[in-house]
């Protein structure tokens, strides 16, 4: 069946493909670091007694986790030109645009951590003599991010692949890439397959040492 | 970073200088000939082509078509899924096996390239004829590759889900099925899948509403769907905030139905007992 295909396209073009998955990485590892940050931030905000702060976290993480992917690609894209941001280029804006989304998405998964953790720690806190401040630093939230690995590296592998999205605004990413070559040599059935192979073989890897930590980690 | 943009609702009642392309929706009312509202940047376009429709109808035909393709979807989805579940339950090894397979592989490649192979590379490796047959004769080959594509990736999740709700019984439950005489399958069908049900419901609907996010993955096959159409008047109109704006405000009334929904049918199916919802 493979008869008339021709693999060795792939291996003629690895740099090519191979810089498109150092923009896959990047982009990966910019929307996991600035979401997590800016999804705690934002799930104490939603947890915060000030009502203002709870109604505007809970609004943001509602918009954006109701919105497609793409969509929110495109308004950063398109809009960051039009309000005198052109500096910041498409790769930029895409960066934003990730960001911003999935810290919406780590926002929940951070808010659950934060209240699994049993009212009698927080009680314990303030009895000997920690801030409000403190116990959340030192008491809850170390607590709360070692129940929440698996659940936030699970997301980071969803992201991984959600990544390949920014095909729609042609940012070179390593689908892109494949997809670029696959139209240039017209060879298009052996590179999707070979990239649905890489996709494949990187999130498996990852999900089964997912799978371990959570083992390990379990309290 | 001085904002030079002019906000013009107007846009959308203007008139496209082609139609839609998919021409989901009626040519509009002859007579009207040009752009009466056009105000603004819309004037670029006085056409009075007999074709034209206003912006909003191409976001109207777009919202439809995403919740078409999504529904369309769902329903290859929740059977499939169900199926894949289920059979990750059995204790037959090798439909153990399958299953976990499939969802591996479905849960592990990119939506996107997964479409693209659907697309692009199945028709390739079925038999000629069949492959033909896709790609000359059947109406529409983007939307139903859309909604095979979404669907099947799709079940991979909701069988999880299934499968979940499935464990979660406790085994005194089937158990009790088997010592009463009911066969395997009875008890599947009369105690640990009406009772599962009833639990997932939450997630399933979250997988839903995943599906009609994700049906905007549809536009790079060519499918004009919600985000496409939205994309097409930023690129006509320059307009682009009213525009993504309105196909936003689209996607979340959408979502905020069928989550309203869900929660009255989640609590009209809540099993008594349990602390499934609001925990009273």
């Amino acid at each position: 069946m493979f008869g008339d295909f021709d693999f060795q396209v792939i291996f003629d073009n690895l740099d090519i493909l191979w810089d498109g998955m150092l923009i896959t990485f990047l982009l990966t590892a910019v929307a996991i670091v600035g979401g997590i940050l800016f999804g705690t931030v934002l799930a104490l905000m939603r947890l915060s007694k000030f009502t203002p702060l709870s109604i505007l976290a809970g609004r943001y993480v509602d918009a954006f986790r109701s919105t497609p992917l793409i969509l929110v690609i495109f308004w950063f894209y398109f809009a960051m030109p039009i309000i005198g941001l052109e500096a910041i280029g498409g790769l930029g804006s895409v960066l934003i645009a990730f960001t911003l989304f999935e810290a919406a998405y780590y926002c929940e998964i951070i808010r659950a951590g934060i209240q699994s953790i049993t009212r009698a720690q927080v009680d314990a806190g303030l009895a000997v003599g920690l801030t409000k401040g403190q116990t959340m630093r030192f008491v809850v939230l170390p607590q709360a991010f070692r129940n929440m690995v698996p659940v936030l590296l699970t997301q980071a592998i969803v992201l991984f692949q959600d990544t390949s999205l920014v095909y729609v605004v042609g940012l070179k990413d390593f689908l892109t890439a494949a997809d670029l070559i696959a139209v240039r040599d017209n060879r298009v059935v052996e590179l999707y397959l070979a990239a649905a192979v890489v996709y494949f073989v990187l999130c498996i890897i990852a999900s089964l040492w997912v799978r371990k930590l959570q083992r390990q980690y379990a309290i | 970073m001085a904002m030079k943009y002019n906000w013009d609702w107007s846009i959308l009642l203007c008139r496209s200088p082609e139609a839609d392309p998919i021409g989901a929706v009626e040519p509009t009312t002859p007579g009207s000939g040009s752009t009466e509202f056009g105000g603004g940047a819309g004037q670029t376009f006085d056409t009075g082509a007999e074709c034209a429709q206003p912006y909003f109808e191409w976001i109207v035909s777009g919202l439809s078509w995403t919740v078409i393709v999504a529904s369309a979807a769902w329903v290859i989805t929740f059977s499939l899924g169900s199926v894949i579940g289920v059979s990750r339950t059995v204790e037959n090894r090798t439909v153990r096996a399958i299953a976990t397979a499939y969802v591996e592989i479905f849960r592990n490649v990119p939506l996107l390239l997964q479409m693209f192979i659907w697309f692009f590379v199945v028709p390739e490796l079925l038999p000629e004829d069949a492959g033909r047959w896709i790609k000359r004769e059947l109406p529409l080959p983007e939307y139903w590759t859309a909604i095979v594509c979404l669907g099947m990736y799709h079940a991979s999740r909701t069988a999880e889900q299934v499968r979940a709700g499935i464990e979660s019984i406790p085994r005194g439950q089937t158990h009790a099925g088997l010592a009463m005489g009911l066969t395997r399958t009875q008890v599947y069908r009369y105690v640990l899948l009406p009772v599962s049900y009833r639990i997932i419901i939450p997630p399933l609907t979250s997988d839903f509403m995943g599906i009609f996010k994700n049906s905007s993955v549809a536009l790079t096959i060519g499918v004009m769907e919600l985000t496409a159409q939205s994309r097409q008047i930023a690129e006509y109109t320059f307009n682009i905030f009213e525009v993504f704006t309105a196909a936003t405000l689209c996607y979340m009334t959408v979502t905020l139905i069928v989550v309203t929904i869900m929660r009255f049918v989640e609590a009209r199916v809540r099993i008594p007992g349990t602390i499934a919802l609001g925990g009273d």
